[in-house]
């Protein structure tokens, strides 16, 4: 077992999948010789071949119309948009067609692809480098969404996105890429797409959060422990479908939350999952919910993104205010 | 040297094979002479038209949703879905009945999914072909997909994909030209030019002389063909297929063609063209001029037209009974196919279907 980054985990994931599907094809931009601009399809096109990993012309909308065509015919490609500000061009084929081919044939043609791509800020990066379009891909019947937060999650989330007899979003926290390393074991298992993951049980207070937002998470719940406040942390990992029952067991023991959103407030997931807390179990709650969120403002560019992103100290002041209600 | 040469030229052809009287304007492809090829070509045309005034007929009573007519462009879909092999892939636009119909798509399936209920797509005939594509211009990345498909496998098979002149403003067609240019693929893209994107002409569309030319930016061949002559259809994509199916990549045929109808029941085309420009229209229409060759060849006469007509209307009214007999689908059907299996997270909202009282959860 290696300890690998969550890009190397990806990698890892796509060689196994190709390594045990033939019907498995990457595609995207820079994906082949160049092995990718995070290296994530590194060594694929030496081990794999051209007519499996295939640099196409910079078109993402091609991309993604492409892909519905391929798996239509009954590959499983797994496209990679080289980052998610550039996946706007792709909406259409997204939503008209990836999304509702099952539906619009009645089973007859299906759509089992990955789109696949880096989200979220952190990195410093230029303009359209940092957008978490998560919610609205989640809105759209006929779509998984999938945020993989650790490298062995991002392993067997992508194994399970690229086994799915339908499409899926499959955003990669950027600045998860190579903040820490974690021993994956190329087993081949993958993870449920349709559960959260409880990764530290609390007593007192839940955090909610997921991709880039639950290191934060965890790490606020580190801070809040010193002073005597048990945070337990989800990371929701599928965002759709959204598996609100392990939330609301979670928020029932606890009877306080926050969620946590790197994209900007109105409209978000967060949204989403208050509102399941709020629908079926308001009862258990003993402060209102809170979602802590930016505002509605254009991601900033690099100079002014701390400022931006909800942070660990963020999360722990929001975290004491919600204790502090009663 | 000089400081400035050509650095490109290029050039495109049009043909036509029948003029508008149903003459021969040249020699005839092998086909041409074949009496069942032609004959089998005008009922398909003659079938398609009868379809379409039905189709109208039950949509102005209130009995099928919207309807695309294809009225006077018969031959661009019957003469290039003819040139298919059964194993090609159609990837059409929305509307080429007369392609889906010569392929194997029903008429019940047709009327089915113009009735508003998408078991009409579900075709028992030809299940490779994609459904109608309403976005357009967006289903040319699928055939290109498609189409890649073949290749990788190693497949002796081609897509052919076709959508209007309006299509060819689109991103999506000018990156599906270019993947299918620069990949070589199997791949023949037919533009139904029929002159008219809704209200607006031809000429506003695009400010290049031919469409077929926007192949060449791909790298690919592009061609003109007389869309209402549809030996000609026929017998270009017929060669266009066979060089793909070859691995000689990818072609574009522009086909001249003109849209008699509206563009849909909902559209009322006398806001923005003349009835003298249609009426002069109708001189080239393509099933007339099948017809008059026929008849010039001794093919065809009054009595045989009579048959035919009322052998096909009989048809047509058989399947469209059919379809307004076949019941809508219970409501919980509209989850049967979003996803593969409707997921354990979200089957609380299932409920919404419970008979009543009506309401959801979760």
């Amino acid at each position: 077992m290696a300890a690998l980054t969550l890009v190397q985990s990806v990698n890892l994931a796509l060689a196994r999948a190709m390594a045990d599907d033939p019907r498995v094809l990457v595609l995207g931009e820079d994906v082949g010789i160049d092995g990718g601009v995070f290296r994530a399809t590194d060594g694929l096109l030496a081990r794999f071949g051209p007519e499996r990993v295939l640099d196409t012309p910079l078109a993402e909308l091609g991309i993604a119309g492409l892909a519905v065509g391929l798996a239509a015919q009954g590959f499983r490609p797994v496209a990679e948009i080289q980052f998610s500000g550039f996946v706007y061009p792709c909406i259409d084929q997204i939503m008209n067609h990836a999304a509702r081919l099952r539906t619009r044939t009645h089973g007859r043609l299906s759509c089992p692809m990955v789109l696949r791509m880096p989200a979220g800020g952190g990195i410093r990066a230029v303009e359209h480098h940092s957008e978490c379009p998560e919610a609205m891909f989640a809105h759209m019947p006929g779509l998984r969404v999938v945020v993989p937060a650790s490298p062995a999650r991002a392993y067997g989330l992508l194994l399970a996105a690229i086994r799915d007899p339908d499409p899926v979003i499959f955003l990669e926290p950027t600045r998860l890429y190579r903040a820490v390393r974690e021993e994956v074991a190329d087993d081949g298992a993958a993870l449920p797409l349709d559960r959260a993951f409880s990764l530290r049980p609390g007593a007192d207070i839940t955090l909610i959060a997921w991709g880039g937002m639950v290191p934060e998470a965890l790490a606020a719940a580190e801070t809040l422990a010193a002073e005597g406040i048990d945070a337990g942390v989800i990371d929701l990992a599928t965002l759709k479908p959204l598996d609100m029952e392990t939330v609301l067991a979670e928020v029932a023991r606890t009877g306080r939350c926050v969620i946590v959103q790197e994209a900007p407030v109105s409209g978000g997931l967060g949204a989403e999952v208050a509102a399941g807390i709020a629908e079926r179990g308001l009862d258990q709650l003993l402060a209102p919910i809170r979602r802590l969120a930016p505002p509605d403002v254009v991601v900033p560019a690099p100079r002014l993104e701390t400022a931006y992103l909800p942070d660990a100290a963020r999360i722990a002041a929001a975290a004491r205010e919600t204790m502090a209600y009663t | 040297m000089p400081a400035t040469r050509i650095a490109a030229r290029f050039e495109v052809r049009y043909t036509r094979l029948l003029d508008a009287e149903g003459k021969a304007a040249g020699p005839l492809p092998g086909f041409a002479r074949d009496p069942a090829a032609l004959v089998a070509l005008y009922r398909a045309m003659v079938l398609t038209r009868t379809f379409d005034a039905k189709a109208i007929a039950l949509q102005r009573t209130g009995r099928l949703g919207t309807y695309a007519s294809s009225l006077g462009q018969e031959a661009v879909a019957v003469g290039a879905a003819a040139a298919m092999a059964p194993d090609d892939v159609l990837v059409p636009s929305f509307r080429e009945h007369g392609a889906q119909l010569w392929r194997g798509v029903t008429l019940h399936e047709l009327f089915l999914f113009w009735g508003g209920d998408e078991r009409g797509n579900d075709f028992a005939g030809p299940r490779e072909d994609f459904p109608i594509s309403v976005p357009v211009g967006s289903h040319a990345l699928h055939a290109a997909g498609v189409a890649l498909a073949f290749k990788l496998r190693h497949e002796a098979r081609a897509a052919l994909c076709i959508f209007g002149d309006g299509a060819t403003s689109k991103g999506d067609v000018a990156e599906a030209m270019n993947f299918a240019g620069v990949w070589t693929l199997p791949l023949v893209f037919v533009i139904n030019n029929n002159g008219w994107a809704i209200s607006v002409p031809r000429a506003a569309q695009s400010a290049a002389q031919t469409l077929a030319q926007k192949a060449v930016a791909a790298g690919i061949p592009g061609e003109q063909v007389d869309g209402n002559d549809v030996i000609a259809m026929r017998a270009a994509t017929e060669a266009a297929l066979a060089k793909a199916r070859a691995g000689g990549g990818a072609h574009v045929i522009e086909a001249l063609t003109y849209r008699l109808s509206d563009h849909t029941t909902a559209d009322d085309a006398s806001r923005y063209r003349s009835d003298a420009e249609v009426s002069q229209r109708w001189a080239e229409e393509p099933v007339a001029r099948l017809r008059r060759h026929l008849e010039g060849a001794g093919l065809w006469d009054k009595a045989a037209e009579e048959a035919l007509l009322h052998e096909t209307a009989a048809t047509v009214e058989e399947a469209a009974s059919a379809y307004l007999a076949t019941p809508a689908q219970a409501p919980d059907s509209m989850a049967a196919f979003t996803y593969a299996a409707w997921p354990a997270a979200l089957a609380a909202q299932r409920a919404w279907f419970a008979p009543a009282p009506a309401g959801t959860e979760g």
